[in-house]
This record gives structure tokens, sequence and C-alpha cells, in this order.
């Protein structure tokens, strides 16, 4: 049994190990040629940056270009607001579809979901008649929209799930000590779901900070570009300035690190035990 | 401290109707317990009391103030629930003070009220741990301890010791009691267990089906049952029903006279008590011990009748049996309980 048990947990670790390898391999990749002169990288794309094959050009390059503070906080404030807007408004409209009974609710709870099954991208060409019609080209409240909506879908979904299995009694309980329907969420509801709101906004942080395709369509303007769209102008139509380019990525990856870094002390974090019945 | 009165009360979901008029007036510091099995209404009723449902007819006032229109908050009633239902994310000194904080009381008053209560029910050492750090006996203290804090005209208890483990359960049903003698409160107490009910109530109202079968002290549903179901429900072990033929006054079971009653000929249910019936030679039941259970102090004799109906004694320690021996059983004409086929009490029974 004990001899079957350990075959099997070397399996698992040995089948991890390789997935981890497989998904770091590129971020490894990334990170070793961005220390790389143009000419190591292409002679030798997996070796090590040392000795003359070294070189701090990219980085020179990337940090020397006084426009990518700009793209930084363009990137910054469209996720941070865009995750704000996702956490707050998917968490209300979930608990309201998880607490409350009123005619509709059902119709509105699918509504509200049903986007998860329709990419946002096969809305572009109407998206982007629709900003410019509101004047909003080329800002980056376009950019703020356009990926509110897109993570709410699936945050509604998830959220609700989890808003349906805190404790009925809790919210009654603060309904008897005179909370209005507000307080009991923000006071009462939000703490309970800590870690949900960390998963959530986790899943919707990435793809908006990783995004290419809005910020080239909806606000390609040299004051409103976003890193993966600043990025590009390191690549030209005849040279690709590869140590520049992969600097930057490697740049781009340090915030969103740090985001999941701080959210995942939450997911980790069961914060409901002890609350009710356990 | 308050009455409490309802007034034709009715409650339906969709097309289920889950109270069907209900209609009692609890007096000033009394304790009265709710009692029936799941799905009774007796928690739906708890609930309309405190304002987490609303009523589809009839009046709840408390104090003689109409309440049934006010949010919960306004009513002047405190709940302590099943699951405690205690802020996770608070201490205990937090969850205590947080309904006063939220009232707008000053921080003087707070200090006062929490600090009184967790003397009441001895928090003191533990004010500042969180309920994750707690023991569910400590965590319904708490829980009752923000109910004090309210002071509220009326307290609502819904089930609050079906979590707790057996010998915590006997401790806390002492620690309400308590309770309500050194407050003197209105209490409505709501729980499945009937040895709950009889130990802590003034008065007990037994649920069914979203009815009330019958409203009296404990002692009064011991011994004066209105039917079937209240008297099975209250006692343990539950009371024994024979089926029984009455003939020219007499009750008749297994072809023997057990005893007369003023019931008219035709069928009849006998119901005897297990602590009623006691071993006699020329008693009235004579059959086979089928399973023998011995408790030390007490045992459980269960007893198949020639006819094969089953009966349950309820005996002291003394005697021991073997399944497959033969007894006989007797009682006390004044502790039978005759009820109609219906399962109503025959009015002029014997009571006591």
């Amino acid at each position: 049994m004990i001899l079957k048990e350990r075959i099997s947990n070397t399996g698992i670790h040995a089948i991890l190990i390789a997935y981890s390898l497989l998904a770091l391999f590129p971020l490894i990749l990334i990170l070793i040629n961005s220390f790389k002169s143009r000419k190591a990288i292409f002679r030798d794309p997996t070796g090590l940056p040392l000795g003359d094959s070294f070189s701090g050009k990219g980085y020179a390059s990337v940090l020397s270009n006084s426009d990518f503070p700009l793209y930084f906080g363009n990137s910054m404030i469209v996720t941070c607001v865009a995750l704000v807007l996702i956490l707050l408004l998917g968490a209300m409209a979930a608990h309201a579809l998880s607490e409350y009974q009123f005619p509709g609710d059902s119709f509105i709870g699918i509504y509200l979901i049903v986007g998860i099954m329709v990419p946002i991208r096969l809305g572009t060409v109407a998206l982007l008649q629709l900003i410019v019609d509101m004047g909003l080209a080329n800002t980056l409240t376009a950019l703020i929209l356009v990926y509110t909506a897109q993570g709410l879908p699936i945050a509604i979904f998830i959220f609700t799930e989890f808003l349906r299995s805190v404790s009925r009694e809790i919210k009654d309980s603060a309904r008897i000590d005179g909370l209005s329907e507000y307080r009991i969420f923000f006071e009462v509801v939000v703490p309970l779901v800590r870690p949900v709101i960390a998963t959530v906004a986790v899943f919707s942080m990435i793809p908006i900070w990783n995004d290419l395709w809005f910020p080239l369509i909806l606000s390609p303007g040299e004051e409103t570009r976003t890193v993966t769209l600043g990025v590009q102008q390191f690549i030209g139509q005849y040279t690709v300035n590869w140590g520049a380019v992969l600097a930057a990525l490697s740049v781009a990856i340090l915030p969103v690190l740090v985001m999941y870094v701080i959210f995942s002390k939450q997911l980790i974090r069961g914060i409901t035990a002890g609350a009710v019945k356990g | 401290m308050a009455t409490l009165e309802l007034k034709g009360i009715k409650k339906s979901f969709g097309a289920t109707e889950v109270i069907r008029d209900m209609n009692l007036e609890v007096q000033d510091g009394e304790l009265i317990v709710f009692v029936g099995p799941s799905g009774c209404g007796k928690s739906t009723m708890l609930r309309m009391i405190a304002g987490m449902e609303t009523l589809s007819a009839g009046r709840i006032s408390i104090g003689g103030k109409r309440v049934d229109h006010l949010p919960p908050t306004d009513r002047g009633i405190a709940m302590v629930f099943q699951s405690y239902a205690l802020y996770p994310h608070k201490n205990v000194r937090g969850n205590l003070g947080f309904a006063l904080k939220h009232a707008g009381v000053n921080k003087k008053e707070i200090e006062e009220r929490v600090n009184n209560a967790s003397d009441i029910l001895g928090l003191s050492e533990m004010m500042e741990r969180k309920p994750r750090e707690l023991s569910g006996g400590q965590r319904q203290r708490v829980a009752i301890g923000r109910a004090i804090v309210r002071e509220p005209d009326v307290f609502l208890f819904d089930e609050p010791l079906s979590n707790l483990d057996a010998a915590l359960r006997v401790h806390m049903r002492v620690e309400i009691l308590k309770l309500h003698q050194r407050l003197g409160n209105t209490m409505v107490y709501v729980t499945h267990d009937q040895v709950e009910a009889m130990t802590l109530a003034n008065r007990i109202v037994v649920f069914r089906d979203g009815g009330v079968e019958q409203v009296g002290t404990p002692l009064e549903l011991y011994r004066n049952p209105v039917n079937t179901f209240v008297a099975g429900f209250i006692g343990s072990p539950a009371m024994n029903f024979l089926d029984a033929q009455v003939v020219d006054f007499a009750l008749i079971v297994a072809g023997k006279r057990v005893c007369s009653t003023p019931a008219s000929n035709g069928k009849a249910k006998l119901g005897l008590r297990p602590e009623h019936l006691v071993l006699s030679d020329d008693g009235p039941f004579k059959g086979i011990v089928s399973v023998f259970e011995h408790l030390g102090g007490e045992s459980f004799l269960h007893m198949t009748l020639p006819d094969e109906q089953m009966l349950v004694a309820k005996l002291d320690g003394e005697r021991s049996f073997a399944p497959g021996d033969s007894c006989s059983l007797g009682f006390r004409p004044d502790h039978c309980h005759v009820f109609d086929i219906d399962g109503s009490r025959i009015a002029s029974g014997p009571s006591k």
C-alpha cells in the first residue's frame, strides 16, 4: 500500500514538475535573452547571458526611452480601474442575484452571465463605432469600459456561486443589528468572501494587462498606449530590436507579479473558518 | 420586557402553506418553546416574529405595539441562531458591540453593556479572540451575549444548541435557563428536541404541518396530550400505541380486557408511556421479550404481544431478561391514554 502510494505520489510530482518546466520555459527564455546582445540571442537562444554574450543594452534602451513610464502608467490605470469596477459591480450584482428575489431575477442572472459564451472581440467593429460615437476614441476610459464589460460575466458567475454559500443567518443577524443592505454587503459579506475576490481579481487582471487587441484598435494614440502596445515600437518592419522587446516584456511582468503576490495571500487563507458551525 | 401576541398568522410560499392560522399570546417574562419535527413551520414562525419573513396574513404585536410592518431592528427583538452567525472578522468584543455601534450608542455605554454581557456569560477572558479561535460552546455564548447587549424586549432562539455535542448541550441548556431566570425577559425558543422543550419551557407549543397541535405547560402536555401526535412527541422513549377494541366500556387489547373506558363501542387506540409499565404477574400484557437494553440504572424491555404488537417498557435496573423470555406487564388505570381511531384524545378519558 505504502509503496503504491509512494509511486503514485512520485508520478503526480513528475507530471507537475514537467508541467511547471513547460510553463516556465518561455518566461525563462525571455528573461535570459533580455540580458543578451542581439547576436548572442540568435547564436544561442537557450544559452545563459555569460561573458561576452551579456548585454544590458535592451534594458538601457527601454529605460532610457522616456515614453515607457507613460505606457506603464497607462497600463496600471487601465488595469486597476477596470479591476476595481469588475470586482465592485460584479460582487454587488452577484450579491443581489443570490440574496434577493425579484421579478425577472433569473432572466437578469442569465443575461449577465451569458457574456461568458460570446467572445467580446466578435463585437470589435460595433464597439469601435460606439466608442467613436461617444467621443472616447484614444482615451483610457474607452479601454476601461471595454475591459470592465469583458471581465464582468465571469466575475458575476464566480461570485454568485460563492455568495450563495455565505450563511443566510449571518446576513439576517446583521439585519437584526440594524445594518442597511449596503452595509451588510460591505461590512459583512465582502470580508467573508475576500479569498473569492482575490481569485476573481487574478483571473480578471492578467487578460487586461496582457491585451494588445483593444489598445491597438481603440486607443493607439501616443498618449494612451499601454505597455503591450508600446513594446511594438521596437518591432520594426525591417529590424526588430529583440533585446529591447524582451527587456520591456520582462519589466512588464513585474507589476502583475507583485499584484499576484498581494492577492495570493488572500487566496490561501480561508477566512470563514469559525464564523459558522465548524 | 413585553408580551408577544400572534394573531391569525398565515404564511404561504407560492402554493405551499407553511403556517395555517397561528394564534398565540405569550405573557411577559414567559419562556415559550416551539417544538415539532423538521419542516413543521416552527422556524418560519420565528423568522416572521424576527421580521426576516413577511406574513401572508395576520398581525404580530410586541408589548401591545403592532410590529409586523417594522424592520427587524425596530421590533425590540434579538435572535440567537443555530449556526451562531458571528462576524468572523471581528473579535468577541467587536461582535458584542457591533449592533450598538451601528445604533449610534455612545462609547461609554457600549463598553458598559458589553462588559455586563461578558460578565453574565463568562466571556471576559476571551474578548480579544476571533470566533475561529473559540470552541462551539464559547461561540454560542458570544451569540447569546450579542443578543443580551441589545437589551431586547423579546429573545428569539432558533435551535441554538443543535450544533453542540451532547454534554455541552446539557450544560448550555442549564445556562439558558439560568439566563432566563436572571434577565426575566420574554423568550421564544425553537427546537426539535423534546427534552429541551420539557426542561426549558414555561409553556410548549407543539407544531405539526404548519398548525398548532397543542399549547400547554410541559406537564399538561405530558399528562393530557390532545392527540397521538403530541403524546408520541413528548416523552422519551416514545409512548406505546396499541390497537384496541372497545366493547361495553371495556378496552380490549389482544383479546384481553385491560381497562375500562367511557368510549363508545368500536376501534380505539391505547397509549401507554414506557415509564408507566411495571412488571406484574397478573398484568394484562403477556408476551415474549424481543430486545432487552440495559443502561445500568434503568433498562428498556421490548415485548411482542401475541397479536404481534410491540410494547416498550422502561424498568429499573434490578432485573435482567433475555430475548425469548416470557413476561407480563401491568399499569395503573389512571396512566392509560385512550385515543379514537383518528388519534384524538377521547375527551373524558382518565386524566391526572
